[in-house]
């Protein structure tokens, strides 16, 4: 009996699928219909009682569901979007704290982050990566500790315990703190080297008298002036010892049973050629970065990822496919673009839309001295010519040639007429 | 530095990228009824495109995953800068 049954939920959810791929032509396969398969099995174990006409009544009614949530033809799907969207976010307002700690950083999250993505921002105001680790570094935490170091920017400030200047000798003393040494994996040497690699004017090198202090002699003659001194000073302590530009700090975490590093700042590029990252799976929540690095198809996954984060992070449920439009709308024009309150910009081709929306008459007399034409395809347009709009049925149009129909008629041959075009 | 070189094809955010041969990339066109700049776009020195040794006039299918559907096919146009 329950054999039977088992074989019926296969045999009427492949019909469907087949009805839905015939008769309503969809084209792609519908993964409910899998997940209801295995929903149903599941069911007949837990619960053998099941009847025939409940499974079948199960199906049609997901099936109607399904059937429900197609987009028709015609149908305004960038309003809805935008509603879909924006009703959320203004809930957001609300209850957001603007800035949710992850344990150890601040990432900006709630509208303002929102905001963020859909403005194609250069860099977010609090940019982080997400490295992941090879096979060998990432069960590891001493491993994966040993790329965090060569990840993460140190500085000779991060190292140093005091600075003291010595106007007398005209020199700098810098005296490094022994456990931060350790703790970045740095030395006194790595110190010295870096100061004399860099462009100041002056030779650093070891103290003598103390294992740890390192005192920069700068050319007298060079440098005169006490808020010169002071300038070289801030300039030393900005020096990068090591690690990666922009890796302000690095973190490692557990995660699903390996180490993971989490980073504030972000440079993928450079990231992704340190060894023992993986990098395949190691992600920044820097959009135009991504589109530099992995290009424009993986910025839109990425735009479509940090949006659905951020609305999941406020308990929002937003479905996936209006957040899919927006970032596909972003990207269609191969670079990422902003949202802006035009819209995207200037893919608004009609003079008539552009001047409803601000400065009227400036957009008119520009268009004037264009020559533009406006081919009353929009919405806008329409609505101020006092024509039906192009959207649900007004969107079918009938395309007809009189003459070519007159030709017909006397030859007596049935009368075809090509039938409207959805898009 | 790694001596091998990560391909960004290999990345998790990037789908998958096949280039179309032309005949593929007629029937693709006359199935849509649209004319190549009507679909997206992608530049030539996009770094998948780069990768792929796309040139401007190519037209490149794209599969994606999706929740909803198992995959998603769509197509870019190559557009040189």
């Amino acid at each position: 009996m329950s054999a039977q049954l088992h074989n019926l939920i296969d045999q009427l959810v492949d019909e469907y699928e087949k009805a839905l791929r015939e008769d309503f032509r969809v084209k792609c396969k519908p993964t409910f219909l899998t997940e209801l398969k295995e929903k149903l099995h599941k069911l007949l174990e837990v619960r053998p009682e099941t009847t025939e006409e409940e499974i079948r009544r199960i199906i049609d009614l997901s099936v109607k569901y399904y059937l429900r949530a197609l987009v028709e033809p015609g149908e305004a799907v960038g309003t809805v979007a935008a509603q879909s969207i924006g009703e959320p976010s203004t809930q957001m307002t609300l209850r957001t704290f603007h800035y949710a700690g992850v344990k150890e950083f601040n990432v900006t999250l709630g509208l303002p982050r929102l905001i963020e993505i859909v403005d194609a921002r250069k860099t977010p105001s609090t940019p982080m990566m997400t490295i992941y680790l090879e096979e060998e570094y990432r069960h590891d935490k001493e491993k994966a500790l040993e790329v965090a170091r060569k990840i993460e920017m140190t500085k000779v400030e991060n190292v140093a315990s005091t600075v003291e200047i010595d106007w007398y000798e005209s020199a700098i003393i810098i005296r490094l703190d022994p456990e931060m040494l350790e703790d970045k994996g740095v030395t006194r040497d790595d110190v010295i080297r870096v100061i004399n690699k860099s462009r100041i004017k002056g030779k650093a090198e070891p103290d003598p008298e103390d294992e740890y202090t390192v005192i920069v002699r700068l050319d007298a003659d060079a440098y005169a002036g006490i808020g010169e001194i002071q300038k070289i000073k801030d300039k030393i302590l900005g020096l990068r010892i090591k690690g990666i530009k922009d890796i302000k700090r690095v973190i490692v975490q557990q995660r699903e049973g390996e180490f993971v590093l989490v980073t504030d700042g972000s440079n993928l590029s450079q990231v992704l050629n340190v060894e023992g990252v993986d990098p395949t799976r190691t992600i920044t929540n820097n959009i135009k970065e991504i589109e530099e690095v992995l290009g424009i198809e993986a910025a839109r996954e990425a735009i479509i990822r940090e949006v659905l984060d951020v609305l999941e992070n406020q308990g929002l449920d937003v479905d996936r496919r209006h957040i899919t439009l927006l970032a596909d709308t972003m990207t269609w024009s191969g670079e990422v673009r902003q949202v802006g309150r035009h819209g995207i910009a200037g893919t608004k081709p009609s003079v008539l839309a552009r001047a409803a929306f601000e400065v009227t008459v400036k957009q008119l007399a520009e268009a004037a001295v264009a020559g533009e034409v406006d081919e009353l395809s929009g919405v806008t347009e329409n609505i101020i010519v006092g024509q039906p709009i192009p959207l649900g049925t007004g969107m079918v149009t009938l395309l007809m040639n009189p003459q070519a129909l007159a030709k017909k008629s006397v030859k007596t041959e049935p009368q075809r007429v090509a039938g409207g075009e959805q898009s | 530095m790694r001596n091998k070189r990560f391909s960004v094809l290999d990345h998790v955010l990037v789908p998958k990228h096949v280039k179309l041969s032309e005949e593929e990339a007629y029937q693709v066109l006359k199935e849509l009824g649209i004319k190549p700049e009507q679909l997206p776009i992608i530049r030539a020195d996009d770094p998948v495109a780069k990768e792929l040794g796309l040139k401007p006039g190519d037209i490149v299918k794209v599969i994606r995953k999706s929740e909803n559907a198992e995959e998603v096919v769509t197509y870019r146009y190559v557009v040189g800068m």
